[in-house]
């Protein structure tokens, strides 16, 4: 379970708050839908969550099955179960998609204390779950997200969360920039990992992703905090309406 | 008058230099090629600090009659290249032994030593030793590899009439912890012959080692090179390269360690539709010792039709310094010329530093030529990207600074002798993470 209490988080070489007191909480097996105006807090409350370097928590807490995230480094964060679908996946030039994945896996399987999966193993495994978001072999063999088309960028962030198998996934608008078709391969992909234990946190700013993907909780955040919290016919009121009267109602 | 002064000094430290060198007898040919380059010397005098030529890179070390000692390092890793079916010749200090080395002998090629020839007159021979040195002098001079040429010893003179069976290799181990090498190299490749050759090792406490490579037309050479990981040494090269038509000339260097290594490149590309790359990966770490690493490059294109390469990536952290200077010169025409260069380093830390001078001087009007000279730090996006994905800080970094070597590499064709490098990389960047 995520639990977020009351976090505030500003940049830490500017004295700009982004998150203004964001209170969530998603228990396990539960899929959740972030919604909000662009520029709310959305990704920086996933990279807060995940470590990124450039925040600075000043109250508030964040923790996974108990576990104080916010103190942990990213890699441990990882190990322990969190996982975060980039917006804005990275090309990382010279390495190899499947060396990373490959390390990644070995790297949070150590970190756990677990045997490191062998060459073989791991080929199998990657090789069905790549078959299954339509990878081909190619894409697994060049370097990280370099060349890859939008979609192809967030079809492989899926196949990240296929083999590193975690807790919690957090979506940050994994759907942008997928057609249609490749907007069910994710839904599929993910729903293939809901398993009643495994929480989702998708972060999106359309009701498209959301008929694929159930959600069972939608939240609207605004300005850093999380303004309404409801069912999945908030994501169609906001999909009708926008954000206007929602935020008039908080104002 | 100034110019003249500093010239006159020059001279004076070249003919003092030569006072206390051991000057070679040998057979007729070889004899008159010393001299010939003894009398250049004394008219060009030594390099100087104050020599454009050599802004970025103190001679001092590589001047002096004697050398420093460096302490001999016991080196655990694999022998480099040790599991490639090869022809191996071992230089101690830069002398041949002949007890630790093959035997000079293998299909399509004829091999024969700097000592042997001085008593032979193996014409190929005579004319390439130090003609294309001399050739090389201008428009830059490069006294120390005239000074190489008057001097050397020892030395393999190679010459392949067709496809060599076997890559050539040459190890340089040291024996001795003042050990000074000079050792100057021939190589003759005949119409449709193709060689690798392959140096590795750290040589000597100082090397100076010349090369003088002749690609006839149709003809392929591939240098694969590693300059040895002991700390404190010095080692100064020149390679040059005349090639023919519808010829290619590769050569890859890998330097990790030593406290200066100066490698310089004078690249003639004389026939028409041929293929030059020249290209290096370097990893230094000021923490093991000084670390001064030098590229300095000189592509000529006279032909047309020819495309050139130029790759360098270094890795510099705890105030290692990097250097490179690249030259592309087009001749008047050399029409439909390809230049490519590009320099790169990756500084791990402020206190490194990567000095840079890309120069292209163009007198044909359709050509192609590009370069670029960069200098950046590991990407935060790419080191919280893999660490998100639960890659632990160093090993992220491990893998970011192998990333940005690895372009150099992809220069080397071979998978094998890629391979044999990479890892040797590997274990080099895993030695010095942090
Ligand atoms: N490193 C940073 N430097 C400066 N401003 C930042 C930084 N990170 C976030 N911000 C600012 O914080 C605010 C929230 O940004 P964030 O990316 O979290 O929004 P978002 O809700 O994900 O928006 P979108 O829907 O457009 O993706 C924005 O105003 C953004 O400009
Ligand atoms: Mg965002």
């Amino acid at each position: 379970m995520l639990e977020i209490k009351d976090l505030h988080v500003k940049l830490a070489e500017e004295d700009k708050e982004i998150l203004k007191g964001l209170s969530l909480t998603v228990p396990s097996g539960e899929v959740h839908a972030i919604m909000g105006p662009n520029g709310s807090g959305k990704s920086t409350m996933s990279y807060v969550l995940s470590g990124k370097e450039g925040y600075e928590v000043t109250s508030g807490s964040a923790t996974l099955d108990g576990v104080d995230l916010l103190a942990m480094e990213p890699e441990e964060r990882a190990a322990a179960g969190l996982f975060l679908a980039f917006q804005y996946p990275v090309e990382i030039p010279g390495v190899g998609n499947m060396t990373f994945l490959r390390t990644a896996v070995n790297s949070q399987r150590k970190l756990r204390g677990e045997e490191e999966l062998s060459a073989a193993e791991f080929l199998k495994l990657v090789r069905a779950k790549a078959k299954s978001l339509k990878i081909d072999a190619d894409m697994l063999k060049r370097p990280v997200n370099v060349g890859f088309s939008g979609g192809e960028k967030k079809r492989n962030e899926i196949l990240q969360m296929a083999m590193l198998e975690p807790k919690m996934c957090i979506l940050d608008e994994t759907d942008s920039g997928l057609d249609v078709d490749a907007m069910k391969l994710v839904a599929e992909g993910v729903n293939a990992l809901r398993d009643g234990k495994r929480s989702f946190l998708v972060i999106t700013h359309y009701q498209r992703l959301l008929d694929h993907i159930k959600p069972d909780v939608v939240h609207i955040m605004a300005a850093g905090r999380i303004i309404k919290t409801g069912g999945p016919e908030l994501a169609l009121e906001v999909e009708h309406n926008g954000y206007a009267d929602l935020l008039a109602e908080v104002a | 008058m100034r110019r003249a002064q500093a010239l006159a000094a020059k001279r004076e430290a070249a003919a003092e230099r030569l006072s206390r060198a051991d000057l070679p007898k040998g057979g007729a040919w070889v004899t008159a090629a010393r001299e010939n380059a003894l009398e250049r010397l004394h008219r060009m005098g030594l390099p100087t600090r104050r020599d454009e030529y050599w802004r970025f890179t103190r001679p001092d070390a590589l001047i002096t009659a004697q050398t420093a000692p460096v302490p001999l390092m016991v080196d655990e890793d694999a022998p480099q290249f040790g599991e490639l079916d090869r022809l191996n010749l071992v230089f101690v200090d830069g002398v041949l032994d002949a007890a630790q080395s093959d035997a000079l002998a293998m299909d399509n090629v004829e091999i024969t030593t700097l000592e042997q020839a001085a008593t032979q007159d193996i014409h190929w021979a005579r004319d390439l030793f130090g003609v294309l040195e001399t050739q090389g002098q201008a428009p830059v001079e490069r006294p120390l590899a005239a000074l190489n040429t008057a001097t050397a010893t020892q030395g393999l003179l190679i010459r392949v009439t067709g496809q060599a069976p076997r890559p050539i290799s040459v190890t340089y181990l040291r024996g001795n912890e003042a050990g000074d090498g000079v050792v100057h190299h021939v190589i003759r490749l005949e119409k449709g012959a193709a060689l690798t050759f392959l140096e590795s090792g750290p040589a000597a406490a100082r090397l100076s080692a010349v090369t003088e490579v002749d690609v006839a037309d149709g003809a392929s050479f591939n240098h694969i090179r590693t300059q040895g990981r002991d700390h404190g040494r010095r080692a100064l090269t020149h390679l040059f390269a005349r090639i023919g038509s519808d010829a290619s000339f590769k050569s890859f260097s890998l330097t990790v360690n030593g406290a200066l290594s100066r490698n310089e490149y004078v690249i003639t590309l004389e026939g028409d539709d041929s293929h030059a790359t020249v290209s290096g990966a370097v990893a230094g770490d000021g923490n093991d010792g000084p670390f001064h690493q030098d590229d300095t490059v000189f592509i000529t294109h006279a032909g047309e039709r020819c495309e050139s390469r130029q790759v360098f990536k270094k890795v510099l952290r705890n105030g290692a310094t990097g250097v490179f200077q690249g030259k592309i010169l087009v001749s008047p025409g050399a029409q439909k010329t390809d230049g490519y260069q590009i320099s790169q380093a990756l500084l791990l830390d402020e206190d490194s530093q990567f000095l840079a001078k890309p120069e292209l001087e163009i007198h044909a009007d359709d050509v192609a030529c590009s370069h670029g000279a960069t200098v950046g730090a590991i990407d935060d996006e790419a080191l919280f990207y893999l660490m998100s994905r639960g890659v632990p800080r160093r090993l992220a970094q491990d893998m970011l600074v192998l990333a940005f070597l690895s372009e150099a590499l992809d220069e080397i064709d071979n998978d094998a002798i890629r391979d044999d490098i990479q890892t040797r990389l590997e274990l080099w960047v895993e030695r010095h993470s942090a």
